[in-house]
């Protein structure tokens, strides 16, 4: 099962041609992702080689789909033209975009999330995000295929290092899905969001949930999981140390005053009853020690 | 970007958004001429990021140039909650009949933008919203729609302006939210929106933030940047394109990523409560570091002189651990003498026991591995004390 991506994903990636976008559609081939076409507008109608596949280049999402039966998009287009491309992924109606490009202004997220919410038909994970990895079924984005395979931990997390980090540590049990949500202002698809596929999926047993500073998006997930959320969460919140005021590396990783603090994000998962994990070797014991019962 | 109230001002102004005169000053010369230029009272503020600056005496009438000179002379130097004033701006003292509250922001909960808007100004608006909730309008904003003037209309009534200078106000955030869009800005806040004797609707004091990630699109932003607060380090990071920030501690830190440089400093903050040290700073090399980068990275945590040692912590994604060790140890090659403190080194993740034989085999006298975070942080701590 996984979430939001299996084995009939059938994945188009936006900005294929470019330098980035020809190296992770490799790995993402590799990885086992079925990869069926690219979108470059002005380069429709040429087809690439990559990781051993001929893959045809279309110059819009909506042509793509008609052609190949695309069902998810990946964009590596850079930040100026990041918007062009989502607009035309969800003009386009697929289901699931995932959006890896950092630096995109939040005008334009918060555009194109918009967007996405008036027709209604299309998921956007990101943007600034690693993607996401059903291990063995699909893997759209960047993140490291090997690190560990197929298992029944969910894991939703803001930053991409520590999703790989958190996976590493858990490696002897493995993952329904992981995914990288993204560490900017405004994302796509949120704790909750995630949270709740995760409760709903047969397939994953137990969730890892990663946050760090800037925003209440943990505030209102721990207040999700008090209501909706029966399976086992263990947290981890980054950023305990970080002053007041600073971007800290992620666009929307600030801590404003008083607010968007990592104690508020733990004190309020503890209270909804989710372990917290002082760093992140702890937080793997803690899941570790529930999946052992 | 946040900017200084005089930037704000200016910014407004291009925007069409009714203010005051006001000019910049950076010494009692310039203040007196400023002053002398606008003629009659004017008021004299120190320019400074933090709020609370009229208690603290930065706000001062001064009732000719002469009088403006003095005054500015008294401003500038002066700290205020550690922000020193370089600068005063000369404004054109106005006779107020009402202070009222207007601002357009991010909200990131809704994932759009937020107008708020109220008849109570001249006071934090968190105040407000606690004590008379019912004078502030709150109004969500779909960004592919705007303010158009039939909203700001309603956010006008909304926020219980009188009668007569709802369409005034109404106008002020049609323009506020073009200026808003125009210059990619998070945050625009006019506190207070005053009314002055004579009935015109006025901007008196603003605070805006600009949003980084659009610098692409605005090359005038440039112009705006305060390099006279600019950490020197943290602004010799920036021209190496290096996601830096100091902080106050003794363990130099570089990783790859910013959630687990984040984490990294938290674990060497908790591993540090014993020797009594804390991180010195936070620099995240991002995914695809170079030897280059890492050269760079420590050159710049290398020339602090804070740094005692130094916790190098990468998880392999992408950039395998063969990658970064190369690149610690050609780092360090470029480095030669510079190099002189510890560096603790933990590498985890794609090639990770190829990266761990490199560092081995280089066997540079500053550098030891350890294998977990938490053992790399205690270390990298303990080595801080000495």
């Amino acid at each position: 099962m996984a979430i939001f991506i299996n084995k009939e994903t059938r994945l188009i990636v936006q900005g294929m041609t470019g330098s980035e976008g020809t190296k992770h559609t490799g790995r993402m081939i590799a990885s086992g992702t079925n990869v069926v076409g690219g979108v470059t507008p002005g380069k429709g109608g040429q087809s690439v080689e990559i990781g051993g596949k001929t893959l045809p280049v279309f110059n819009t999402v909506a042509e793509a789909m008609a052609a190949t039966g695309a069902n998810a998009s990946v964009v590596f287009v850079p930040p100026k033209f990041a918007k062009a491309a989502v607009m035309d992924a969800i003009n386009a109606e697929i289901p699931l975009v995932v959006v890896i490009t950092e630096g995109i202004p939040v005008h334009d997220t918060a555009a194109f999330f918009a967007h996405s919410q008036s027709t209604g038909k299309t998921r956007i994970i990101g943007p600034n995000c690693p993607g996401l990895i059903s291990p063995s079924q699909s893997n759209l984005g960047i993140i490291p295929a090997d690190i560990t395979g197929p298992g029944r931990i969910g894991l939703v997390s803001k930053s991409g290092t520590l999703t790989y980090q958190m996976m590493y540590e858990l490696r002897d049990f493995g993952f329904s899905t992981a995914v990288g949500i993204g560490g900017d202002p405004i994302i796509g698809t949120t704790h909750i969001d995630c949270l709740r596929a995760f409760q709903d999926d047969p397939e994953t047993d137990a969730i890892v949930m990663i946050g760090e500073i800037g925003g209440d998006a943990e505030e209102r997930a721990a207040a999700f999981i008090a209501e909706y959320v029966t399976k086992p969460v263990v947290g981890y919140v980054a950023g305990f140390t970080a002053p007041e005021g600073k971007t800290m590396g992620h666009a929307g990783a600030i801590v404003s005053g008083s607010s968007g603090t990592a104690q508020a994000k733990k004190e309020a998962l503890e209270a909804a009853g989710v372990k917290v994990g002082k760093t992140p070797s702890e937080t793997a014991e803690l899941m570790r020690a529930i999946l052992k019962g | 970007m946040d900017l200084f109230e005089y930037q704000a001002r200016d910014l407004f102004e291009s925007h069409n958004i009714p203010v005051l005169a006001g000019a910049v000053a950076t010494t009692a010369d310039e203040a007196e001429k400023a002053a002398s230029a606008m003629g009659g009272r004017v008021v004299v503020k120190a320019q400074v990021k933090i709020g609370g600056r009229g208690k603290a005496g930065g706000v001062k009438l001064a009732q000719d140039a002469a009088d403006a000179r003095e005054k500015a002379k008294a401003i500038l130097g002066m700290d205020i909650k550690g922000h020193t004033v370089h600068k005063v701006m000369i404004a054109q003292a106005a006779p107020i009949v009402e202070e009222y509250y207007a601002s357009i922001l991010l909200d990131r909960a809704n994932r759009n933008f937020l107008v708020m808007a109220s008849v109570a100004g001249g006071m934090e608006i968190e105040e407000v919203a606690k004590s008379q909730p019912e004078k502030l309008a709150r109004v969500g904003i779909d960004p592919n729609v705007g303010v158009t003037l039939d909203k700001a209309k309603e956010i006008a009534r909304l926020g219980q302006f009188p009668a007569e200078v709802q369409d005034q106000v109404a106008d002020v955030l049609v323009k506020l939210w073009a200026a808003f869009v125009a210059e990619d800005a998070t945050l625009m806040e006019i506190n207070p929106l005053v009314k002055t004797e004579d009935g015109r609707i006025v901007a008196l004091d603003g605070k805006v933030t600009l949003d980084d990630s659009a610098e692409f699109r605005h090359a005038n932003h440039a112009d705006l940047v305060d390099h006279a607060a600019a950490n020197p380090l943290e602004a010799k990071a920036k021209a190496l394109d290096l996601n830096y920030v100091k902080l106050d501690g003794e363990v130099g830190i570089i990783g790859n990523g910013a959630g687990l440089v984040m984490s990294t400093l938290d674990v060497v903050a908790y591993a540090g409560e014993k020797y009594n040290v804390k991180p010195a700073n936070f620099l995240d090399i991002g995914g695809g570091a170079s030897a280059e980068v890492m050269a760079n990275g420590l050159s710049i945590i290398l020339g602090d002189s804070d740094v005692r040692s130094v916790f190098v912590n990468v998880f392999g994604g992408i950039t395998a651990c063969d990658a970064v060790a190369n690149g610690i140890v050609q780092a360090l090659n470029i480095l030669g003498d510079k190099a002189t403190k510890p560096i603790v080194v933990r590498l985890d993740g794609n090639n990770v026991l190829e990266g761990r034989r490199i560092l081995n085999e280089a066997a540079h006298p500053l550098v030891q591995q350890l294998d977990t975070m938490d053992g790399a942080a205690a270390k990298a701590a303990e080595l801080a004390a000495k």
